[in-house]
């Protein structure tokens, strides 16, 4: 395995062939804000928080799936990117219905925390108030799709990790949703196992335990993690 | 020395914000050495929004005609106005009704459908203010220059906002301190 060097926030980082520009700078201790990534499954650049700029190339590159080169020049928080970051958020907020007071994910949400980061204390962007629905049909959880940000973590963790492809995205654009089985009532769906790694990816408050309420969702992130070094390190102690 | 013209609004909100504006405790004391309560439902009985009036923390979102009127009134008289709470920066839960789309399936479900007697739609022009089709944030209605948000924000939080104005500075609303929703 060769090793590539570059350059970070005028940082020189040198990563292993193949690693993305997250995992170097990671690696240099270098923030690069994320949400639709999961560490354990594999990266889509679906939220495009974690926008870098790449010195000679004139668009805006995802850090999470960018593979590194050789005397790569990035640069991760430049005012371009901290605008384009905060515009993210924004749009996020006003294309759903984020309603944080009465959310279980209030004071533990991920989009909730990006917000703060990125400087959000109003969204510049008209509210749509989409009509969406809730499935409360599976008797130990409930998926509210207007707290849903569509980073499909759910969709790739329950494909990768537990196997069991419960999740999918239907329709396009505006329109798309979070879908279990064959477009059927979550409770429904015979493949899922119930195993609750939907409630521990999910970066909201959307996919909850039944039961929970205003700002109690906990999340234990430490099982995926388990879960991925058991699998891929044979680290079987928790 | 002059005293700087201070009011506070409500709008479409629960008042937990005003509420927590009176949490400030002894420290309304010290803001009363600064400013003038102009008007406000906590802080004032003037029933007529005074003209230049310095600082207005705005609880709510634009929910009917009353808050419209209102709202627009403020701006025209106010140097800054401050969007306090989440029902004022987001709309948050009153907005919650603009997911049936619009005013009338609103007042059917609330006043006809789950009504257990005499249902009937509500209406009494020049009383009753009548509902506007959305729930709106302050900002998508008039110019806001300072953003507050928080369910409700706390003493803490309020204090840390109006304190520089005194001075003539600007408050930094970043961090979690200052811009947390919820």
């Amino acid at each position: 395995m060769s090793v590539r060097t570059l350059t970070i926030d005028g940082q020189p980082v040198a990563a292993i062939e193949g690693a993305t520009i997250l995992e170097a700078a990671k690696e240099g201790g270098i923030h690069i804000p994320t949400l639709c990534f999961l560490e354990g499954v594999s990266a889509v650049a679906a939220c495009r928080m974690c926008l870098v700029e790449v010195e000679g190339i004139n668009k805006l590159l995802p850090a999470c799936v960018t593979k590194v080169s050789e005397e790569m020049v990035v640069h991760t928080n430049t005012p371009k990117l901290q605008e384009y970051r905060r515009m993210v958020i924004e749009l996020l907020f006003s294309e759903g219905n984020h309603v944080c007071s009465i959310c279980v994910a209030n004071g533990n949400c991920e989009l909730q925390d990006l917000a703060i980061e990125v400087g959000m204390d109003h969204t510049r962007f008209p509210y749509r108030f989409p009509d969406r629905g809730i499935d409360v049909s599976h008797p130990q959880f409930g998926i509210d799709h207007n707290r849903c940000i569509l980073c499909t973590r759910c969709v790739r963790v329950c494909d990768e990790i537990e196997g069991a492809h419960v999740w999918d995205v239907a329709q396009r654009g505006a329109a798309a949703y979070i879908v279990s089985g064959l477009n059927q009532p979550w409770g429904e769906v015979e493949a899922c196992t119930s195993c609750g790694k939907c409630v521990d990816a999910c970066p909201t408050g959307a996919i909850f335990r039944k039961g929970t309420t205003t700002s109690e969702k906990a999340r234990d992130r430490a099982k995926l993690e388990f879960l991925v070094n058991a699998r891929e390190k044979h680290e079987w102690t928790r | 020395m002059t005293k700087i013209k201070f009011a506070t609004v409500w709008l479409a909100g629960c008042s937990g914000c005003h509420m927590s504006f009176l949490d400030m405790d002894e420290w309304l004391i010290e803001l009363a050495k600064y400013v003038e309560v102009v008007y406000s439902p906590v802080g004032c009985d003037l029933k007529e929004y005074p003209e230049g009036v310095d600082v207005c923390l705005v609880e709510g979102g634009v929910a009917n005609k009353d808050n419209l009127e209102l709202i627009r009134l403020v701006r025209k008289r106010t140097k800054t106005l401050i969007s306090f709470g989440d029902c004022a920066v987001t709309a948050n839960v009153p907005a919650m009704r603009n997911m049936l789309g619009g005013s009338a399936p609103v007042l059917r479900r609330g006043y006809l459908e789950l009504a257990d007697e005499t249902p009937q739609l509500p209406y009494a022009p020049g009383i009753v203010p009548e509902l506007l089709d959305r729930v709106l944030p302050v900002h998508e209605v008039v110019p806001v220059d300072i953003y507050m948000p928080g369910c409700p924000p706390d003493a803490h939080r309020i204090q840390a906002t109006i304190e520089p104005l005194l001075k003539g500075e600007r408050p930094k609303m970043e961090g979690r301190d200052m811009i947390k929703f919820g």
